[in-house]
């Protein structure tokens, strides 16, 4: 029989116990709707995820020290590897040969300084950091008051909104509520603020070389320029970019070229200076990579060229295998429900064929092959399972929505921004139904090997 | 076409074990069927008649013996050639008529086209013809629920027509239908013999409906063929012979 004619008989045949085969069409619909809800939800929440980790830098980013310098960010390999005395020198040679890796998207170097800011002419002290452009679509500066800079070189400052509290003699009380980031940029945002900080002159004198630079401090020939530089407050973060830096974060944010160009004093200049000469020395690097699954290659790199590396790569490897573990449960529990549809659809057909022997029996009678029945229902089978695909994918679909709006108002009415945790992309939509089908058609084989095989005298002999 | 022989049986045999007993339904028969004829097979119930027919229609295969139809081996051909075979050599018609409750009449009667594989246009027009042929052409789109038990067998002898067998096989197709009916099929059965040319060879326990219609009368007893005579007018019984005038 042709397809068009099995379609069409199938359909008829559907149609005739039309009870029962939508109750097991909804079955299917069922299993479907759990396998592409269960599904979706875990693709979704993997997407959300890996946005955030993109956008918080957390996972992509290589920290990169000098083995010289002890007190870095250095957790790991401090023991083996060259030591302290034939490590390189972490400069802007170094920084450029980094940036040429192959994945690294920029490296820049990790400015970072305590000094004193200037207030209305009230002296606060604050460890102040330097920002690349990139940091622009950091998620830590959603929520901010303002805008970021409006160049990499601008003389201007944003600030964490704890230390605007702290410029507006607003101390924070324990218990009391977070203060509203909004009311504490608005006196804020356009002033200015006065850095006062210590400027690194150029020292062209190369006698000071040592194998111990940091003895050679006090008699190293350079000079200590104390400079003011005028920063106008174009934001105020809500959260805290650097939370994860603990003690040392920093509450004021500067443009990374501007604070460059300032040359202030960092305190491996202490040390490193000497044998720098002209060039930069920077206490660490931040090495931006483009696809946080390329971070091991990258450090490795890295390493080799004698620096010390620090990742959350662990971190991100866990979450990976995280992932694949919901998937494999999601997408367990989800088929579990298709399964059980398709024992509906064995029984459904087993069924058929009981009733529907004298039917089988006179097709054959009158010409039908072994192959034409069995076609039959399968075709059946199929369209059983290509309307619950179908129908479940919608269902499935819909759930999905439901719980997305439900959380999303939830969300809302914790005044926390909306999220997108449900995903159904298209290769789920097709892959949901082509497995009903699949697993409708092989429900099928029993029953359809079932009725092919039947005796038609057999069939045809009882009323 | 007289003279070549549509159907040959010989030494048939199907045995059906039950148990400890062995059921010998069709036990050894021999005979053969000329193209062209109209064969009555005859005998009382459960003397083999329906088996000997499903053998020759390719329903069944035999236990031992040989049915040769068309010069087709039966018991040789697979499960497909026999389905084909059903398909285009033989037309069947049975006591409980056996049309698909679900469809229409158009629907029941073109069914062996669509395993034919023939085209929906072509379907439809040779469905309405030989609904026509059987005078219900005006009840194609009725479901068989709706028809009388004639008409039913009618429709049947439609469907079994629909492939232009040569071979009509009947298995009692009167037996569920009045006599005025049962005269109504019979006469269309004798039209297909002699308008068409179809070999028919139909199972009765009527003797009279045999000696009526059949150009030849096979008798069978426990399976075994105990008489095999042409329907002359000498062996009919003369008050018999005036209703075939
Ligand atoms: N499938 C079967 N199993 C056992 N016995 C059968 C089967 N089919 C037919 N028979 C037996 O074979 C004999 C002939 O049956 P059948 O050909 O139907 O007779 P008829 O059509 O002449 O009434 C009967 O005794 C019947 O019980
Ligand atoms: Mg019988």
């Amino acid at each position: 029989m042709k397809i068009p004619d099995l379609t069409e008989l199938a359909l008829r045949n559907l149609r005739e116990s039309i009870l029962r085969n939508s109750l097991t069409t909804v079955g299917i619909s069922v299993g479907v709707a759990s396998l592409v809800a269960m599904l979706s939800l875990g693709i979704g929440l993997q997407q959300m995820a890996s946005r955030r980790l993109m956008k918080s830098g957390l996972f992509d980013t290589v920290v990169v020290t000098s083995r010289r310098d002890a007190r870095g960010m250095s957790r790991e390999d401090e023991r083996s590897g060259p030591t302290p005395g034939e490590s390189r020198i972490l400069d802007e040679a170094a920084r450029s040969q980094i940036e040429k890796l192959p994945n690294v998207s920029e490296a820049y170097p990790d400015i970072r300084f305590a000094t004193e800011l200037r207030f209305e002419d009230k002296p606060h002290m604050s460890m102040i950091s330097a920002l690349p452009e990139s940091a622009r679509s950091n998620d830590a500066f959603e929520g901010m008051q303002g805008s970021f800079f409006s160049s990499d070189a601008s003389p201007e400052a944003i600030l964490q909104k704890s230390f605007a509290e702290e410029l507006l003699g607003k101390t924070p009380r324990l218990g009391a509520p977070e203060p509203n980031v909004a009311e504490l940029a608005k006196p804020l945002l356009g002033k200015e603020l006065t850095m006062v900080y210590a400027q690194r002159a150029t020292s062209t004198d190369d006698t000071a070389a040592s194998s111990n630079p940091a003895n050679e401090v006090m008699g190293a020939s350079y000079s200590v320029v104390s400079r003011e530089q005028k920063l106008k407050i174009v934001g105020v973060a809500d959260l805290d970019p650097e939370s994860m830096r603990g003690p040392t974060r920093a509450k004021v944010f500067l443009p990374l070229h501007l604070a460059e160009s300032l040359h202030v004093m960092q305190p491996t200049d202490l040390r490193e200076i000497a044998r720098a000469g002209d060039q930069p020395v920077y206490s660490s690097i931040s090495v931006r990579v483009k696809n946080p699954s390329r971070v091991q290659e990258v450090e490795d790199a890295i390493k080799k060229m004698g620096f010390t590396t620090f990742s959350i790569l662990d971190a991100s490897r866990g979450l990976r295998q995280f992932f694949a573990v919901l998937y494999a449960f999601l997408g367990i529990f989800g088929s579990l429900a298709l399964m059980v549809a398709s024992i509906g659809i064995v029984n459904t057909l087993v069924m058929a064929i009981l009733e529907r022997r004298r039917e089988i029996g006179i097709m054959k009678a009158i010409g039908a092959s072994d192959g034409d029945v069995k076609k039959l229902f399968f075709a059946e089978a199929g369209a059983m399972g290509i309307l619950g695909g179908i129908v479940g994918v919608g269902l499935g679909w819909a759930i999905g929505q439901v719980i997305n709006i439900g959380t999303n108002v939830y969300l809302k009415r914790q005044s926390l921004p909306p999220e997108h945790f449900w995903a159904v992309p298209w290769w789920l939509v097709g892959g949901a139904i082509a497995f009903a089908f699949v697993v409708s058609l092989a429900s099928g084989l029993y029953p359809a090997g079932r009725a092919a095989r039947l005796d038609p005298v057999q069939a045809l002999r009882y009323e | 076409m007289r003279g070549t022989v549509a159907i040959r049986s010989e030494n048939l045999c199907r045995h059906y074990r039950m148990g400890e007993t062995l059921i010998r339904a069709v036990d050894g028969v021999s005979l053969q069927v000329p193209a062209g004829e109209f064969v009555a097979l005859l005998g009382s119930s459960g003397s083999g008649k329906s088996s000997i027919l499903n053998l020759i229609a390719g329903l069944d295969r035999p236990t031992s013996g040989s049915v040769i139809v068309q010069d087709r081996d039966l018991a040789k051909l697979s499960r497909e050639d026999l389905a084909k075979y059903r398909l285009y050599v033989v037309g069947m018609v049975f006591q409980s008529f056996n049309l698909i409750a679900s469809m229409t009449l158009a629907e029941n009667v073109e069914l062996p086209l669509r395993f034919a594989e023939v085209e929906r246009g072509k379907r439809d027009s040779l469905a309405a013809e030989a609904l026509e042929r059987v005078g219900l052409k005006a009840r194609m789109h009725h479901r068989p629920s709706e028809l009388s038990g004639g008409e039913q067998q009618r429709a049947a002898l439609a469907r079994a027509l629909i492939n232009q067998p040569k071979i009509l096989l009947a298995d009692e197709p009167t037996g569920n239908l009045d006599s005025r009916t049962g005269t109504e099929i019979m006469n269309l059965v004798q039209s297909f013999n002699q308008d068409l040319g179809m070999t028919v060879v139909m199972v009765t326990h009527e003797r009279a409906l045999a000696e009526r219609y059949a150009q030849r009368m096979i008798f069978l007893a426990d399976g075994k063929l105990v008489d095999d005579r042409p329907n002359t007018p000498s062996a009919v019984e003369p008050s018999l012979q005036g209703g075939r005038a």
